[in-house]
C-alpha cells in the first residue's frame, strides 16, 4: 500500500483554491463489463446487458448501469485524493444514457474549501459525459484533504 | 389513464418501514471482483471497499418488495444516488443492511407519470458502527 503513496504525488489542502480541477478520466464500458458489473453487484436488470429488453424498454440499446458511471467519478476522485485524503460523500443524479461502447469522459473540480471541525475539507462538483458533450451524471463529493502544516 | 395514481396500497405500506437486515460477510473476492467490474486498478481495494461497493450490498428486503409490487408504471430506472462514509468497509467485516422506503412521489410529465421512489439504505458493521449511510432515488415510468 505505501508503494503508491510513494509513487504519487499526494495533493494537500494548501494546494487547492475554488476552480481547481481534478485530472479527467476517459472510461470506454463494453457489454462484458456491464456483464461484470451485473455479476459483482447484484444487478442484473436486463435493460444492461439484453439489447432486445432493453429496446422494448424504450432505450435506445444496453445502457451502463448508473452505479457503475458513478463509480468512475469514485475512481476520479480517490485516484486525485491518494493515500492521505479521505472521501465522505459521494453523490450523483442519473440525467441521461450512456451507451456501451462509448467514451464516458469524467471531470471534477473544487468548488469550496473550508475548515470544519478541524478538518480540511473541499465540496466538489463532478460530472460525466457521453461523446455527444450531454452530462449524463452531475455529482458532487465531500473530501477531506492533508495539510503541509 | 395518466391521471390515475401509481402508488398502489402495497407501495404505501412499505412506506417508513426498515426492512432487513441482510447480512453480508465481506470477502477479499468480493472486493477484487467488484473492483475489476468497475476498471478501478488501485490496490488499495484488494483489502478496502471502494466507494460504490455499498452497491452490491444489496438491501434486498426492500428492493425485492419495491421492485415487486403492483404498480401501474412498469419501467424501472434508477434515478441518484448518495454515500455518506462514516467507517471504512474492508474485507473480514460484517456487514448488516436495513433499507426503508422514505418517500413516494408522482409527477406527471411530457411522456406520461412517473414515480419517484425514495430509499434510505443504513450499513452497520460487526461494532456496531454505521459504515456507510445510502440515500438511492429510483424511478417507475
Amino acid at each position: 500500500m505505501n508503494g503508491a503513496k510513494d509513487s504519487m504525488k499526494q495533493v494537500y489542502y494548501e494546494d487547492i483554491e475554488a476552480g481547481s480541477e481534478l485530472p479527467g478520466l476517459v472510461k470506454y464500458p463494453t457489454t462484458m463489463q456491464l456483464v461484470k458489473y451485473a455479476g459483482a453487484s447484484g444487478d442484473y436488470y436486463q435493460i444492461h446487458y439484453d439489447k432486445d429488453f432493453a429496446i422494448e424498454s424504450g432505450l435506445p440499446g444496453v445502457i451502463v448501469h448508473g452505479w457503475l458511471a458513478l463509480s468512475f467519478l469514485g475512481q476520479l476522485v480517490t485516484d486525485w485524493l491518494g493515500e492521505g485524503g479521505a472521501l465522505l460523500k459521494l453523490s450523483g443524479s442519473y440525467r441521461g444514457i450512456n451507451r456501451v461502447h462509448e467514451d464516458i469522459i469524467c471531470n471534477g473540480k473544487v468548488v469550496k474549501k473550508y475548515v470544519e471541525d478541524g478538518k480540511n475539507l473541499a465540496r466538489l462538483e463532478l460530472w460525466a459525459e457521453n461523446p455527444a458533450g450531454e452530462r449524463t451524471v452531475t455529482g458532487t463529493a465531500v473530501v477531506s484533504l492533508p495539510s503541509r502544516g | 389513464m395518466s391521471e390515475a395514481s401509481a402508488v398502489t396500497p402495497e407501495l404505501e405500506a412499505l412506506l417508513n418501514v426498515d426492512l432487513g437486515p441482510d447480512v453480508y460477510e465481506i470477502e477479499k473476492g468480493m472486493l477484487r471482483r467488484f473492483a475489476e467490474a468497475i476498471d478501478d486498478p488501485n490496490p488499495r481495494w484488494l483489502q478496502q471497499a471502494p466507494p460504490t461497493f455499498p452497491a452490491a450490498l444489496v438491501p434486498t428486503g426492500l428492493l425485492h418488495r419495491l421492485f415487486n409490487a403492483p404498480c401501474p408504471l412498469t419501467r424501472l430506472l434508477n434515478g441518484a444516488s448518495e454515500l455518506e462514509y462514516f467507517h471504512p468497509i474492508e474485507a473480514g467485516d460484517t456487514i448488516a443492511v436495513t433499507g426503508r422506503l422514505t418517500r413516494l412521489r408522482q409527477v406527471a410529465g411530457k411522456e406520461g407519470p412517473s414515480l419517484f421512489m425514495f430509499t434510505e439504505v443504513t450499513y452497520t458493521n460487526q461494532k456496531g458502527e454505521v459504515a456507510v449511510k445510502g440515500k438511492n432515488t429510483y424511478i417507475r415510468y
